[in-house]
């Protein structure tokens, strides 16, 4: 009998290896997993990349395609969502619109995610000068509200689609940098950050490997989070005309377009607006799944 | 009273205005191309584009420009519109009151919503009201401002014909007429608005619930209603006030969002307007005004904490 059997045997050691089974992010994903509303999210949320991936393949019509012998039709078997002013199919033209506002999406939150974060880094961890500079940045364009700052950065840089995604990228670099800041400011002083200096780690060197990894919770949860209000925006921006430019089908665009029809069709007010809801919806329970999976201490 | 508090936070209001002031003034630097090009269009003739850049100073060092700026901006001349040559500062004066009364009954509706679903559900987790209020609040969160506001109008106004679809009546002419054309709009900014509260009121509460004194005056002997309307909900008051000071911004993004939507002369249709034209002063006014109300507001509500917590030391 080796050692291990022996201290098993007396309730020492259990009688399980102690294996991979027990790590942080194991136990996060098995928390995530019986989170019914995140897996709600998530279900929605595949529905909508599968349409964003395979979008013109399954469209059962062109979605640009006119026919104006068919104009505000209410839905029906051959057109599940009605057809709008132009007798184009609501249906195909929704499937094509989540392209748009996952792209949009995940390159602005991406923007907002490596900007903001580096910066968040940064000023938490360098001296009192350069984190009041930074955060005192933060705080002017965290003062100007979002969707304002938006379209002023749109006015600047250009109506479409790729300014949009720059406009809301900027827009959310505020967020990140305060949550990457508190998280550092949180382990900043623990032993192992200190030990990494003392063994000549360089700064930049401590941020990426160590102080990094530690402060990822809160910015996963911020990023799901964020997918959700940037697709809110872009649908905005889209809706006042600075997004997305016709004929590429929105979702913001097509309420847009569908305003001054509502008395003919209430349907194209409709539909748009639920696929906008769902996706956020989709986003924001996955986010608050992840919160209570990742640091259940906040679970409330 | 802690006087070093009032004046650091006045001073950081001070910086984040004059950030604000920096921010807006590159809005017509950073244009790509020439700004006054840009501005009156790609038929204007040459004589016209030099005229423009003499008369907003571009052609002078930037540091300049902007301190003459800054210096105009203070004494409240924000220069003209380029659309129509009215000052910038007396369109602007106009908006700010429906924009203000459209975000102050938004909040109003949005309390009103919030605080007793909010209530209701921390006095009873896990019961049947909790379970809607916590899918109110997830729900209310994801649906767009504009979208609401569409479905609202189709429904109350188009169907029903309860409510105007749009459109504006100063409160001092017609307050009945300004009630009934504010109610949707007001409604729709709320709404959403009560969502994020409702979760926040609930927080508070259970917060405060959970706490030593509170379990103490409970075993006082005290009745539940006092425990609650004496003990706990005056100090969750404070936490309240602080979630209504971080919901000022999001509130006033959902306002220019909202104005839009229901033709409402304020700041953001104002702004949004601006944008289409290319009238860059009028964009940069806008801005610059909205963001000085936003953190005006901020700092009264920061202040008004502080008055009810007299625990709350700047650091």
């Amino acid at each position: 009998m080796d050692v291990s059997e022996s201290l098993s045997g007396r309730g020492i050691l259990p009688d399980e290896p102690l294996g991979p089974a027990n790590t942080l992010w194991r136990d996060a994903l098995r928390r995530l997993l019986r989170h019914q509303l995140a897996m709600f999210g998530a279900i929605v949320l595949l529905i909508v990349v599968v349409m964003g991936i395979f979008g013109p393949a399954i469209t059962p019509y062109d979605p640009n395609g006119m026919d104006f012998s068919n104009r505000f039709g209410n839905p029906s078997i051959q057109h599940w969502m009605g057809t709008d002013d132009f007798g184009r199919d609501i249906f195909s033209r929704i499937i094509i619109g989540a392209r748009v506002s996952l792209q949009v999406g995940f390159v602005a939150v991406s923007v907002a995610t490596i900007i903001g974060t580096g910066l968040g880094l940064v000023a938490g961890y360098s001296n009192r000068l350069t984190d009041e500079v930074i955060m005192r940045a933060m705080d002017v364009l965290y003062a100007i509200p979002a969707i304002l700052l938006a379209i002023a950065i749109v006015a600047v840089l250009g109506k479409g689609i790729g300014n949009t995604m720059i406009a809301i990228g900027i827009v959310y670099i505020p967020i990140f940098a305060r949550i990457a800041r508190a998280a550092v400011l949180g382990i900043r002083n623990e032993e192992f950050i200190i030990a990494a200096q003392a063994m000549g780690a360089g700064d930049i060197r401590i941020l990426l490997t160590h102080v990094l990894p530690n402060v990822l919770s809160p910015i996963i949860v911020e990023i799901t989070l964020s997918l959700a209000f940037a697709i809110l925006a872009e649908a905005a921006l889209s809706f006042f005309g600075l997004g997305t430019q016709p004929p590429d089908p929105s979702w913001g665009r097509m309420l847009s377009e569908g305003r001054d029809f509502f008395r003919q069709s209430g349907w194209m007010g409709v539909f748009p607006g639920l696929a906008i809801f769902f996706t956020v919806m989709g986003f924001n329970f996955l986010g608050d799944g992840l919160r209570d999976a990742l640091d259940p201490k906040l679970r409330r | 009273m802690n006087y070093q508090y009032v004046l650091q936070r006045l001073l950081s209001a001070i910086v984040v205005v004059l950030g604000v002031t920096i921010l807006v003034f590159i809005i017509v630097q950073v244009v790509p191309g020439d700004p006054a090009r840009v501005m009156l269009g790609p038929y204007a003739s040459d004589e016209a584009v030099l005229g423009l850049r003499e008369r907003l100073g571009l052609d002078r060092p930037i540091l300049e420009q902007y301190f003459s700026w800054l210096g105009r901006a203070v004494r409240g001349d924000l220069g003209q519109s380029l659309l129509n040559g009215q000052e910038v500062a007396a369109q602007l004066w106009g908006r700010i009151g429906p924009s203000f009364e459209l975000a102050m009954v938004s909040l109003a509706i949005g309390l009103a919503i919030a605080f007793p679903i909010g209530l209701i559900s921390a006095l009873k987790p896990g019961s049947a009201i909790d379970v809607v209020a916590t899918l109110f609040s997830q729900i209310g969160v994801s649906v767009p401002t504009f979208w609401m506001g569409i479905l609202l109008v189709i429904v109350v106004s188009l169907n029903l014909g309860l409510l105007p679809p749009s459109g504006y009546t100063p409160i001092a002419e017609d307050p009945g007429d300004w009630l009934a054309h504010i109610i949707l709009p007001a409604f729709t900014a709320g709404f959403v608005s009560a969502s994020i509260q409702t979760r926040f009121i609930r927080s508070a509460m259970l917060d405060v619930l959970n706490a030593n004194y509170v379990q103490t005056a409970r075993a006082k002997g005290l009745t539940e209603r006092a425990v609650v309307v004496n003990h706990a909900l005056r100090n969750a008051l404070i936490n309240i006030v602080t979630i209504i000071g971080l919901q000022i911004t999001a509130l006033f993004s959902g306002i220019v969002v909202v104005e839009v939507v229901f033709s409402w002369p304020g700041l953001g249709r104002l702004a949004l307007n601006a944008v289409e034209e290319r009238d860059y002063p009028l964009l940069q006014g806008a801005v610059l005004v909205v963001a000085v109300m936003v953190t005006i507001v901020n700092l009264f509500i920061d202040l008004l904490y502080f008055l009810l917590d007299p625990r709350i030391e700047y650091v």
